[in-house]
């Protein structure tokens, strides 16, 4: 589904990442970890189009990133710490919003069923800046699966949450993992990528130096050697 | 030490040093010795060979910015930037001796200190653009995103010059300036014109030696800066 | 008294280590003065000139305003990169957000007009049935170009200062060709009778719109 090779992308004589290979299949749940700096934005936001490599390619469901981003986009899901909101809009208006630019059918029944998944239905025509960060990330949810990507790419999803909007990032993750989807998340929190993912990947200074499968992984092993990669 | 582009400038650079320093002298020399002084301006007339040479540097330079622009959003080749920055730094200096000189020729030949001229307040919007560029260089931080910030503004920038021109000149047209110009000199004998090309040429090779040494002075700095940031993470990590 | 001069002195200092605001204030007050130059023009000026003249910048700061105000708000709540991640062409996103600022700024000036005519004491003539023309011309000219411009000074640190810089130099043809379309109109002649001002305008629409068109994407590029 997702295939990368040679990889590269410096600014200036900096690289952030070095002739990065990765191929994920369909169905794959990555977890992704690494210290501040090691390049995993970098390589989300390319993965999600929104930077340009200075040099490898990049493919997503067999489309090119360069020459066929906007096909790439119909099949991309992206959460980030930012909810990516307007705040003077309501719930509702929101996803009917992003509805239409995804070319949605049926919308409004969509937008509803999406409401109700996430438990916001009763908030739909609220404003968006009332709402705390985890009813924010809730609704960020709901937006990223209106238009059904089979591609999901979280960027630390955790960040700020409180308990009840961690746990229920955590349902939809797991939901969407017995889907099938594709899914590349990024985390500091070891315990929690390794219990949801089939893959575990360290990244450090814009390098995979860690890549296994969960189930064949020792947990402690792991730990150790994480903590050595971020410990520094 | 990786492959830089400034061998290619090792030799390029000394000779155009060497060439330009004889090209100064030989305009200088040929402004107060060869060329006839002006008969109604006198002395005064003489700044009109370095107004004008600079006027000229001034818009190729930003010409250049323009050509720089457009290679850099094409290649993302960082040395386009580079290029087209250093142009238009050297172009500000130019441009500024242009709107320095002007007035102080214009004294006496339009009777006042700025007559708007179509040709000078061109030049002062240029000046505005140009200066413009730098501010954003100054203004924001990373610099993949000045870069192409830059490289829109110079293309917008240097494309509406032209229309810019035009439209002052039409502006002039409908309201004629109240200051009556002094009836100034004829046209310029041959000494004059020969004086003015090779002005004119001696600051175009003071213009190249500027910008390559700006580039390559560019380059270092950045160069220094990412290894600074390289220490800073290596350490970190 | 002593924490008057303490706070004087870190403020001043602060400011002459890097002179960045001063620089943009004084090219900021340059530019102020260019533009009332070449909206009144020189010498004297007649009655209809000077409202005009009055009118335009006016507009001129006032729609700067609101694209400051329009760009800030996408990137204060990040909404920007939510938008780019849609599959949509950048073009597309440029053209729906110029539109959008064109419109705000006719709104303005819809309203303005009927100030300008109580404050100016201006005439009600037929030709003003061409009014909203040139207010839609003059308007687009820097809808366009301060769409691009906005989308890129807003991603900087100047935010609100570096607008003005960039958009009016390159404003000024728009500006003369505005001012002299709309000073025919008030003496009773339609502005195609502004001679090659009205031409002007409408040149500058169409260079500013295409080169837009294609630079949009540059500007936005995250």
């Amino acid at each position: 589904m997702i295939s990368v090779r040679g990889l590269k992308k410096v600014y200036g004589a900096i690289p952030a990442l070095e002739n990065l290979d990765l191929e994920i299949p369909t169905g794959q749940f990555v977890a992704l970890f690494g210290p501040n700096g090691a390049g995993k934005t970098t390589l989300v936001n390319i993965l999600s189009t929104l930077l340009l490599p200075t040099d490898g390619t990049v493919a997503i469901g067999g489309f090119d990133l360069k020459r066929q981003a906007n096909d790439i986009r119909k099949l991309l899901g992206v959460i980030s710490h930012y909810p990516w909101l307007y705040s003077r809009l309501s719930a509702k208006e929101n996803l009917m919003f992003y509805g239409r630019m995804y070319g949605i059918g049926s919308l409004e029944e969509q937008v509803d069923r999406r409401l109700s998944d996430v438990g916001m239905d009763s908030w739909a025509d609220e404003t968006v800046d009332r709402f705390s960060r985890g009813m924010q990330q809730r609704l960020a949810i709901a937006r990223t699966l209106l238009h059904d990507p089979p591609v999901l790419l979280l960027d630390e999803p955790y960040t700020g949450l409180d308990r009840h909007a961690a746990k229920m990032l955590t349902n939809s993750l797991a939901a969407l993992r017995s889907e099938k989807r594709t899914i590349l998340l990024v985390t500091h929190d070891l315990s929690q990528g390794l219990a949801q993912a089939h893959r575990a990947m360290i990244l450090r200074s814009g390098r995979i130096v860690e890549d296994s499968q969960v189930d064949e992984l020792d947990f402690d092993e792991f730990t150790a050697k994480y903590d050595s990669i971020i410990g520094g | 030490m990786p492959n830089n582009d400034n061998t290619g400038s090792k030799r390029f650079l000394p000779a155009m040093i060497v060439v330009g320093f004889f090209g100064i002298m030989s305009a200088i020399c040929m402004v107060f010795a060869y060329a006839p002084q002006e008969r109604v301006m006198g002395i005064v007339q003489k700044i009109f060979y370095f107004h004008v040479s600079s006027a000229w540097i001034a818009f190729l330079a930003f010409f250049l910015v323009l050509v720089g622009s457009v290679a850099y959003l094409w290649t993302r080749n960082a040395k386009w930037d580079r290029f087209a920055h250093s142009s238009d730094e050297v172009g500000v200096v130019f441009t500024t001796i242009v709107l320095l000189t002007g007035p102080l020729w214009g004294k006496p030949v339009w009777g006042g200190w700025w007559a708007w001229d179509p040709r000078l307040t061109t030049t002062l919007i240029l000046w505005l653009i140009a200066v413009a560029y730098l501010l954003i260089r100054a203004f924001v931080d990373d610099r993949d995103q000045a870069a192409r910030y830059c490289a829109v503004l110079g293309i917008i920038g240097a494309l509406d010059l032209p229309i810019i021109h035009y439209s002052v000149e039409w502006w002039r047209s409908i309201h004629p300036s109240p200051i009556v110009l002094k009836k100034g000199g004829g046209g310029l004998t041959p000494e004059m014109l020969k004086t003015l090309f090779v002005s004119m040429g001696a600051f175009t090779i003071l213009f190249v030696v500027l910008v390559t040494v700006r580039m390559n002075l560019q380059a270092m700095r950045e160069k220094a800066h990412d290894l600074r940031r390289l220490i800073g993470q290596r350490r970190s990590t | 008294m002593r924490a008057y001069l303490a706070i004087l002195g870190k403020d001043v200092r602060q400011e002459l280590r890097t002179k960045e605001m001063i620089t943009a204030m004084a090219v900021f007050a340059l530019l102020v003065m260019l533009i009332f130059n070449f909206a009144l023009g020189i010498g004297h000026t007649d009655k209809n000139t000077l409202a005009a003249a009055v009118l335009w910048v006016a507009f001129t700061f006032a729609g700067t305003l609101g694209l400051n105000r329009s760009m800030s708000q996408e990137r204060a709540g990040e909404s920007l990169r939510g938008l780019l991640l849609c599959p949509v062409d950048r073009s597309v996103i440029f053209l729906a957000k110029a539109t959008a600022n064109l419109i705000f700024m006719l709104a303005v000036e819809l309203v303005a007009i009927p100030v300008a005519i109580i404050l100016f004491n201006l005439k009600l003539v037929p030709s003003m049935v061409w009014l909203p023309l040139v207010l839609f011309l003059g308007s687009l000219g820097f809808a366009t170009v301060g769409t691009v411009f906005a989308t890129m000074a807003t991603g900087t640190r100047a935010r609100d200062w570096l607008l003005p810089l960039l958009l009016l130099p390159i404003e000024i043809p728009v500006i003369i060709g505005a001012v002299q379309a709309t000073a025919t109109i008030l003496t009773g002649e339609p502005p195609t009778n502004a001679g090659m001002g009205f031409n002007l305008l409408v040149a500058c629409d169409v260079i500013y719109l295409a080169v837009c068109y294609v630079l949009f994407e540059y500007a936005v590029e995250v």
